[in-house]
C-alpha cells in the first residue's frame, strides 16, 4: 500500500545555511567599510572572521544586529530575509552576540542581567523562579556554571563571559557571535571555552568568531575568512590554512614579529620592598609585593585580571600611594605618589584603559601629546601655551610613530585603536624615559600595530631603559620579556627566566597553583 | 528613527546650530501669537523694530544684553570645565552687595580708587560665595547642581533681611532699598541720556580675555582637559580639585561682577528685584553660544532682544510680553536638539 503523500515533510537539506550575507555595502564618507561582502555560515560550524582593526569586522557585525543600515545588500537568517536595522528583529532571528567588552551591569545579580530586557514592562511580578531554572538548566547542559544569585562584581572574567554567553542562550540564540573572547582569559580558560563552545556546535548553534590570534584561530574554526580594508580578501577551510598566510592575508604584506635580544642587565631602577596596599574594606589587594626591574631588562608581570595588577599599575602611574611597605626609584625612595612626581623623575606610563586614561577623546592630537609635558619650558612660559612648539612635537609624534588617519583639529577619539596607542608610545618615548611601565600595551591591537608596539618597546629597552609590562597575554609577555613575575590575590611570584618557561606552567601559577617540577 | 554618529564635525554646522536652533523657535513661538490673536508678522516686526529698530531701543537691548553677557560668560566657563554652576543669580547678588558695602560711603575709600575696588571686590564676593560649594564639591563629591541651586535662594533670604535691616536706605522712603553707590562709583554712560553704560565694554573684554584664557593659556588647556575627561587628566599629571577650584572661582567671579555692573551701572542701589533671573538666563545664553566665550556675546545680545523686544511688541499689538520667556526656553530646547545633530545625524528611515 502505497504511503500518503506529504509534501510538507520535507526534509531539511543536508547542511543548510543559516545565515547569508549578500554583497554588503556600507560607505561612511569617503571610506569603504564594507565592499561587497558575501559570507555565509552553515549549521555547527565555526566561522573565523579575521582582520586587522578597521578592516571591516566590527561595522559588519554591526549591520548584522542592525545597528547600521547597509547601502546595499540583504542578510538571510535561515532563508528569510533580516529586516534592516531593527537590533529586536536580529535578536528574535537568533542571533546573540557576545562582546569583547561586557555588557553586564557590575552591581546585578547574574539572573537581573540575563532577564533584563526579556520580560514585560508592566509585569506586576517577574518571573525570575522560571528564569532562575532555565539559566541552571542552559548552565548544566553546556557546562556554563554560574550562581544565578551572584553579583556581577564578584565574577572572575571568566565567569562574566560564561553569563555573557548564557544571555545569548537565555534569549534562544542559534547563531553566537563572539568578539575575541579569549582576550582576557587564561589559557586554562580558553580551553574551558573552546570546550563549551564545541558543546554549542553539537546542539547545532553555529559560530562567528571574531578574532586576531591566530594560532587560537586555527584551532577553533572550520573556515577563516579575511577582511582588508573592507573586502572580503581570503575564505579559506582550515585545513588548507596556516599562519603565515592568514598573518600575510591581514596585513596585505609580508612582515616580521620583532625578535628579543638578550643583553646584561644594567643597575636597579625601580625597586619594591614589601608593599602592600589595602582596598576597600581595609582587605589586601597587594600583599608585601618585592620585586626589582633593571636597566635594559623587560620584566613581564603574568596574571588574570582583578589580581591586583591595576593597583600595581596605579602605584608605579603615582595615582595612589601604598599602604605600608617601599617603593625606591633609582635608590632613593618614592615620598610623594603623583603622576607629576613620576613624570618628573623619567617615568614613562603607558595605561591599560587608553580611551579613559591615556588620552582625552575630545582633544586633538596635539593637545593630547603636549598633556604630559605642557608645564616644561620648551611648550609654555608664564602660562602661556606654545602652540608652535606644540605642532612641532605633535608632528614629531606623527611622523616617528607613524600615527595614521590624523586630521588637523579633529578630536582623537576618531582615532583606531592602534593608532591611538601609537600616539601614547609616542607620547612617553619621546620624553626619554629611563623606566616604562607598559600595562597592556598591545591589548586590542592588530598584529601590525602590536609588532610596531613591541619593536618600540624593545629599541627602548636597547636604549637602556627598564621596562615592567603588564599583561594577560602569555603570547606577548614571553615575546618580550628577560624575566617573568606572576601576580595571583595580590602577591607575586618569580617564575623564573623567559627562556625557561611555558604557557602551561604560567597558566598554573596564574592560577595559584604551583608549576610542574618539570 | 535613529541616530548615527558623523565621522566628523563641521564648522559650518557649528555655527548654523545656533541659528536654526532661534528659527524653529520662533517658528514655534508664532504659534502661539497666533493663539492669543495678533498677526505673527506685525508681531515680530514689532519684536524687531522695539529691539534694534532706534537708538533708544538699541541702547536698551545693549543695557540688558551686558548683565547677560556676565552671567553667559560665568556659566561658560564652568560648564567648559564640566562644573555644574547653577548659583550664577545668587553670585551676582553677593558681588552687587559688596559693591554695596563698599560703593555707598560707609567706608571711606579714596575716589579714583573706588571703580577698581568695587570691580575686584564684587569679584571676589562672586567667587566666595561659589566656594564652598567648590570645595565640598572637590572634597566630598557633593553634586555641585544642587548646593549651588540652593544658595541662590540663601543669597536672595539673606539680602531681603539685609535690605529690611542694616543696609535699609534711610532716604529711601521705608523702600527696601539700600542707599545709592556714589556717583564716583558709578559706571558712565556710554551715550548721554540712553542706559547703555560702560559696563558692556567690561563685558566685552571680558569675554575676549576669556577666549584667549581658554586658547592660549595653559589654565585654559587644563580647564578644557578636565571638563572632557577628570581620569585622563590627572593620569597626565594635572592636579584636578585645583583646576576646578579655579574655574569654580573665575565663574562665581564673573557672575558677582554682573552684580557690579548692575548697581554701579544702571540701578544705582541694591534692591530686591535687581534681577529678574539674569543667572538662570545665563545658562541658557552660554548654552546657545555653545560654551564660546565670543558666542556668548551675540547670544546674550539675541536673548536680550527678545525681552525688550517683547516688551514693545505687547504694547503695541497686545501679545503678551510673556512670550519673551516663552521663546527663549524654546530656543534653548531647540538649541539642545541641534546640538545633537552636531554630533549625529538623524535618520528618520531605517
Amino acid at each position: 500500500m502505497p504511503g500518503p503523500h506529504l509534501p510538507f515533510l520535507k526534509f531539511p537539506p543536508v547542511v543548510p545555511e543559516v545565515l547569508s550575507l549578500k554583497n554588503i555595502h556600507k560607505q561612511f564618507g569617503n571610506l569603504h567599510a564594507n565592499h561587497d561582502i558575501s559570507l555565509s555560515l552553515k549549521r555547527g560550524e565555526v566561522l573565523a572572521l579575521l582582520g586587522e582593526n578597521g578592516a571591516g569586522k566590527t561595522t559588519l557585525m554591526n549591520i548584522l544586529f542592525g545597528h547600521y543600515v547597509a547601502d546595499s545588500g540583504e542578510i538571510e537568517v535561515s532563508g528569510k530575509i533580516l529586516p534592516k536595522g531593527s537590533p529586536k528583529a536580529s535578536i528574535d532571528a537568533g542571533l546573540g552576540m557576545v562582546h569583547q567588552h561586557f555588557t553586564l551591569a557590575d552591581n546585578l545579580s547574574v539572573l537581573d542581567n540575563i532577564i533584563l530586557g526579556t520580560q514585560p514592562l508592566w509585569n506586576f511580578r517577574l518571573q525570575r523562579r522560571e528564569a532562575s531554572d532555565r539559566i541552571l538548566d542552559l548552565g548544566s547542559r553546556f557546562g556554563l556554571d554560574v550562581d544565578p544569585n551572584a553579583r556581577i562584581a564578584e565574577l572572575s572574567v571568566g565567569e562574566r563571559q560564561r553569563v555573557e554567553i548564557l544571555k545569548a542562550l537565555y534569549r534562544k540564540a542559534r547563531i553566537l557571535i563572539l568578539d575575541e573572547p579569549t582576550a582576557v582569559l587564561t589559557p586554562q580558560e580558553s580551553r574551558t571555552l573552546f570546550k563549551t563552545l564545541r558543546q554549542l556546535l553539537e546542539e547545532g548553534l553555529s559560530i562567528i568568531f571574531i578574532s586576531h590570534k591566530l594560532a587560537e584561530v586555527l584551532e577553533v574554526s572550520d573556515r577563516i575568512a579575511v577582511l582588508r580594508d573592507g573586502k572580503l580578501v581570503m575564505e579559506v577551510e582550515v585545513s588548507k590554512a596556516s599562519e603565515n598566510m592568514l598573518a600575510e592575508a591581514m596585513v596585505g604584506r609580508s612582515f616580521k614579529m620583532p625578535i628579543r635580544k638578550e643583553v646584561p642587565a644594567g643597575e636597579s631602577l625601580l625597586d619594591f620592598d614589601k608593599v602592600s596596599v589595602l582596598g576597600p574594606h581595609r582587605l589586601p589587594v597587594l600583599e608585601q609585593v618585592s620585586f626589582s626591574v633593571h636597566a635594559r631588562e623587560v620584566v613581564g608581570l603574568a596574571g588574570i585580571s582583578g589580581n591586583g595588577q591595576r593597583v600595581l599599575a596605579d602605584l608605579i602611574s603615582g595615582l595612589q600611594s601604598p599602604t605600608s611597605g617601599q617603593v625606591c626609584l633609582y635608590g632613593q625612595p618614592l615620598k610623594r605618589f603623583h603622576p607629576r612626581e613620576m613624570l618628573r623623575q623619567g617615568v614613562g606610563r603607558i595605561p591599560e584603559d587608553r580611551h579613559g586614561f591615556g588620552v582625552v577623546g575630545d582633544l586633538n592630537l596635539a593637545e593630547n601629546v603636549i598633556s604630559e609635558v605642557y608645564k616644561n619650558p620648551d611648550y609654555s612660559k608664564m602660562g602661556f601655551l606654545n602652540l608652535k612648539n606644540r605642532q612641532k612635537f605633535a608632528d614629531k609624534v606623527v611622523q616617528e610613530f607613524d600615527v595614521r588617519g590624523v586630521k588637523n583639529h579633529a578630536p582623537v577619539r576618531l582615532l583606531s585603536g592602534g593608532n591611538m596607542q601609537k600616539l601614547i608610545l609616542g607620547r612617553v618615548l619621546l620624553q626619554n624615559p629611563k623606566l616604562i611601565l607598559a600595562h597592556q600595551p598591545a591589548r586590542g591591537l592588530d598584529i601590525g600595530a602590536a609588532s610596531f608596539v613591541y619593536e618600540r618597546l624593545l629599541e627602548a629597552k636597547m636604549q637602556g631603559c627598564g621596562i615592567l609590562l603588564i599583561s594577560e597575554d602569555l603570547e606577548e609577555l614571553l615575546r618580550l620579556s628577560d624575566r617573568v613575575l606572576v601576580i595571583h590575590r595580590g602577591k607575586i611570584k618569580e617564575a623564573g627566566k623567559a627562556g625557561s618557561l611555558s604557557t602551561t606552567n604560567l597558566g598554573l601559577l596564574m592560577a595559584g597553583r604551583q608549576a610542574d617540577a618539570s | 528613527m535613529r541616530l548615527e554618529p558623523r565621522s566628523e564635525v563641521s564648522p559650518v554646522r557649528f555655527i548654523l546650530a545656533p541659528v536654526a536652533a532661534v528659527i524653529a523657535s520662533l517658528l514655534l513661538c508664532s504659534g502661539l501669537i497666533l493663539w492669543s490673536g495678533a498677526s505673527v508678522f506685525e508681531a515680530y516686526w514689532m519684536m524687531l523694530t522695539g529691539s534694534i529698530g532706534s537708538s533708544f531701543a538699541l541702547a536698551e537691548t545693549l543695557s540688558r544684553a551686558t548683565p547677560l553677557i556676565f552671567t553667559g560668560l560665568a556659566a561658560a566657563v564652568a560648564f567648559r570645565a564640566r562644573f555644574w554652576n547653577i548659583g550664577a543669580e545668587g553670585q551676582l547678588y553677593a558681588g552687587a552687595l559688596m559693591v554695596t558695602f563698599l560703593g555707598t560711603g560707609e567706608i571711606n575709600i579714596h575716589e579714583g580708587l573706588l571703580p577698581p575696588i568695587l570691580f575686584m571686590g564684587s569679584f571676589a564676593a562672586g567667587s566666595l560665595w561659589l566656594f564652598l560649594p567648590s570645595l565640598i564639591k572637590i572634597r566630598f563629591q557633593v553634586d555641585e547642581v544642587v548646593t549651588t541651586l540652593l544658595l541662590n535662594f540663601v543669597m536672595l533670604l539673606l539680602v531681603s533681611l539685609l535690605l529690611e535691616g542694616p543696609l535699609k536706605d534711610p532716604m529711601g522712603l521705608g523702600w527696601p532699598q539700600a542707599a545709592p553707590v556714589l556717583e564716583s562709583a558709578e559706571l558712565p554712560r556710554l551715550v548721554q541720556g540712553l542706559r547703555v553704560h560702560a559696563g558692556l565694554i567690561i563685558a566685552v573684554i571680558l569675554a575676549l580675555l576669556i577666549w584667549q584664557l581658554q586658547i592660549r593659556t595653559t589654565l585654559g588647556f587644563e580647564m578644557r582637559a578636565v571638563g572632557l575627561s577628570r581620569n585622563a587628566s590627572q593620569f597626565a599629571g594635572m592636579r584636578v580639585g585645583n583646576i576646578l577650584l579655579i574655574t569654580a572661582l573665575i565663574s562665581g567671579g564673573l557672575a558677582g561682577l554682573a552684580g557690579y555692573s548692575e548697581v554701579a551701572g544702571l540701578k544705582g542701589n541694591l534692591t530686591l528685584d535687581l534681577s529678574p533671573g539674569f543667572g538662570y538666563t545665563g545658562i541658557v545664553v552660554a548654552m546657545l553660544a555653545q560654551l564660546h566665550p565670543l558666542g556668548v556675546i551675540g547670544s546674550a545680545f539675541f536673548v536680550a532682544c527678545i525681552f525688550v523686544g517683547a516688551d514693545a511688541m505687547s504694547r503695541s499689538v497686545g501679545v503678551p510680553n510673556y512670550i519673551a520667556d516663552v521663546v527663549v526656553a524654546t530656543s534653548l530646547l531647540c538649541m539642545l536638539v541641534s546640538m545633537l545633530q552636531i554630533k549625529y545625524r538623524i535618520r528618520w528611515k531605517s
